[in-house]
């Protein structure tokens, strides 16, 4: 800091003054001295600051024009400031039995496609394929590969062996593309329920995946929904169970020479089916094509427990009895006329055999009384008996969870007349599905709350709208029990399980009018333990016969029983039921396996 | 006095952006590794549903139950039965093997699903 200048220096002053100047001009020479020194400092900070600035605009501008040149010279990127948590699969969802065990799953193969342009020795390669995929047809793939085509697909979903075998022909044209493929690893098990699934849309780099029947198709958006990532869809499903089924029902049906054979495994209380089962069934990794022409039933694809309806007689008379009962019209012991024949609009309804002039109610289901039946739906009217059938779910497509089910449409008569209301009563004249006579008899033993089919797991029970009441529920299941010891189905005893049920033999209707004398279908509707009524098994078997004691046997209780008594004495363990009070030196003499 | 408050607010303008820059690299980083992190689960999860295919295709029935057939003179195996359903107190004990008597009711329901015991005494 430069030292400050008095502006009227003393001496300068008293001199000026002996000289006779003015002293004043000293001071205002002073001032300016004084104002010229502070502008050149001023100058000075100014400059020192404009150079400061301008460094940080430099800076600025440099940062920006460093940061465009960056931009400029790498590749686009998104910003990509946090990481998504969820995370999003692509893959179609897993389906699994109730206990978690795969039913269908995905695996990653790889699908092999070519582009011939690139082929280095198109006949070789064409050799090659040939001898790695025997179903490949060398000249086809050469002319395939010479007809100027830039792209063909060869093979949907290869091995990993096939996949290393062609990469060892070392042809650049022929190339992979990953593919998500779905896998049932159980093979033909449960395989209607599943259905199948086959490849859509196609690219390079993956394929979607579509549901053709089934779940795999009723659920074909949920599967494929993103956002539903790892999570499987549970099916009510228990393989251990579906497999004991089938492994029974493909046995009894070579035993009693059946065409075909369905069974329906429902818990009567959540409605959930625990096993569904249709033969002959197919491979779903394999799905066999639909017959072009002929009777869609024939095809191992038809799915008797849910589309075929049938007509399946005396199984249905616990309907009409367990509705009687309910509106009060009869008891157990009232006594039905069962004089035979009994004549109605010029048309005869007799009895398989003679059970005398009365029966009790309960008798009449016991010894499987078409007349008996016939006139206690007299009583009830035809009006009243076509609402109970209809709460019963018996006249419309059950509700399950499988695009087949709209199929399932019952039969029955458009004009629906007197005799209509006496032969539906013993099961003649409407036709149903063993899936909705499953879902019915859980109504009527399940303490009289109606029950909706389902295939998905749920561990609640329906408490569905009440059809008829707790009392009579118990006294349907005990007369059931009754047909099981003293009636038609004594071949359906299975100790420890107090087996009850209603047979069926309803004569096969002829496409070309009337029925079939010798053909029938056989049907057994149980339910067990029928003390506390737990499960529901339907079993039908389509035109069984078989050679028993010196005749030849087509009806329920020769044919359907004991296979359904098999089914339920290997499936109750798995399903943790143990026998009730049975004495096992007596009960297991001829079973036991530990002897 | 001046010029100090000035060199300190220029040294902590320093060194926040050191540390801000730093943060920044730090999450870029992070970033980078959760990227490959993911990469690596999804490689891992594709190799788990292939173990789980194969898995169930190993413990299909038809299987299981071929096998069981194969190995039936050293297993023994059969289906289950409701023969082997048991009262607890119906089963035989290896005498070390008894465990102390619990209270228990006549009617209670203990139940083993298991068969009986070949080496019965």
């Amino acid at each position: 800091m430069s030292r400050r200048i008095a502006l009227r220096p003393l001496a300068r002053i008293l001199e000026a003054r002996q000289k006779g100047e003015n002293p004043d001009e000293i001071e205002r020479e002073n001032l300016a001295r004084r104002h010229e020194q502070a502008r050149d400092k001023m100058r000075q900070r100014a400059e020192s600051r404009l150079l400061m600035l301008a460094i940080c605009f430099f800076a600025a501008f440099l940062t920006v024009g460093a940061k465009m040149t960056m931009l400029a010279g790498s590749d686009p990127e998104e910003p990509h400031i946090s990481v998504a948590g969820s995370s999003v699969l692509g893959a179609r969802a897993d389906i699994v039995d109730r206990q978690g065990r795969v039913l269908a799953t995905n695996l990653v193969t790889n699908a092999l496609y070519v582009q011939p342009r690139d082929l280095i020795d198109p006949e070789a390669a064409a050799a090659g394929l040939a001898e790695i995929f025997p179903d490949l047809d060398e000249d086809w793939l050469i002319r395939r590969f010479t007809s100027g085509s830039t792209f063909a697909w060869l093979r949907g979903s290869i091995s990993p062996e096939q996949q290393q075998r062609v990469h060892d022909l070392g042809e650049p044209g022929l190339l992979f593309g990953p593919r998500d493929m779905r896998l049932y690893p159980n093979g033909a098990l449960a395989a209607h329920v599943l259905g199948g699934a086959r490849f859509g849309e196609q690219a390079v780099n993956s394929a979607e995946i579509l549901g053709v029947a089934g779940v795999e198709a009723y659920f074909d958006t949920e599967l494929r929904d993103p956002a539903r990532g790892a999570e499987p869809l549970q099916l009510s499903l228990d393989l251990t169970v579906q497999s004991a089924v089938e492994e029974v029902l493909a046995g009894g049906m070579t035993l009693m020479n059946a065409a075909g054979a369905a069974a329906v495994l429902m818990d009567v209380n959540t409605g959930e089916v625990i096993s569904l089962a249709s033969l002959p069934d197919f491979d779903p990794n394999a799905r066999p094509r639909p017959l072009l022409e002929g009777d869609q039933s024939e095809s191992p694809l038809f799915n008797r427990a849910v589309q075929g309806v049938y007509e399946l007689g005396s199984t249905f008379k616990i309907f009409p009895v367990a509705q009687a009962l309910d509106l009060g019209l009869v008891t157990p012991q009232t006594m039905i006329n069962t004089q035979g024949p009994l004549r109605m609009a010029g048309f005869a309804i007799s009895d398989y055999d003679d059970y005398g002039p009365s029966n009790s109610v309960t008798d009449v289901i016991v010894y499987s009384s078409n007349i008996g039946t016939a006139r206690i739906a007299e009583m009830i009217g035809t009006e009243r008996q076509q609402s109970f059938l209809g709460e019963l779910g018996l006249m419309e497509p059950t509700s399950i969870e499988m695009i087949e089910s709209r199929a399932g449409r019952p039969l029955y008569p458009h004009r629906w007349t007197d005799l209509s209301t006496a032969t539906i009563s013993y099961g003649h004249g409407i036709s149903v599905s063993p899936l909705h006579l499953a879902a019915a008899y859980s109504t009527i033993v399940n303490g009289g709350t109606r029950i909706e089919p389902t295939l998905l797991r749920r561990d609640s029970p329906q408490e569905g709208e009440r059809i008829i009441s707790e009392e009579v529920s118990a006294q349907a299941a005990h007369m059931l029990r009754q047909v099981v010891t003293d009636g038609t189905a004594s071949m359906g005893e299975v100790a420890g399980y107090e087996v009850g049920g209603k047979t069926g033999s309803a004569d096969k209707p002829n496409p070309e009018g009337g029925y079939y004398v010798d053909r029938l279908i056989s049907t057994f509707a149980s339910v067990f333990p029928a003390n506390d009524p737990q499960y529901v098994l339907i079993v039908t078997l389509d035109e069984p016969s078989v050679m028993m004691l010196g005749e030849e046997r087509r009806t329920a209780g020769w044919t359907a029983v004991p296979v359904a008594a098999e089914i339920i004495r290997r499936v109750a363990p798995l399903l943790g039921m143990p026998p009730q009070d049975v004495d096992p030196e007596v009960a297991y003499q001829l079973t036991s396996a530990s002897e | 006095m001046r010029g100090l408050v000035t060199f300190l607010a220029a040294l902590a303008v320093i060194a926040l952006g050191y540390w801000a820059y730093h943060q920044n690299i730090q999450t870029q980083t992070a970033i980078r590794q959760i990227d490959r992190l993911q990469m690596a689960i999804g490689v891992e999860r594709e190799r788990l549903s292939v173990l789980r295919a194969e898995w169930a295709y190993l413990n299909r029935p038809d299987r299981l139950r071929e096998l069981v057939d194969l190995n039936f003179d050293r297993l023994g195996l059969l289906p289950m039965g409701p023969e082997q359903f048991a009262h607890l107190d119906e089963l035989v004990w290896r005498p070390e093997d008894r465990p102390e008597p619990m209270d228990t009711e006549a009617g209670d329901e203990i139940l083993f699903s298991a068969s009986e015991p070949e080496d019965t005494p």
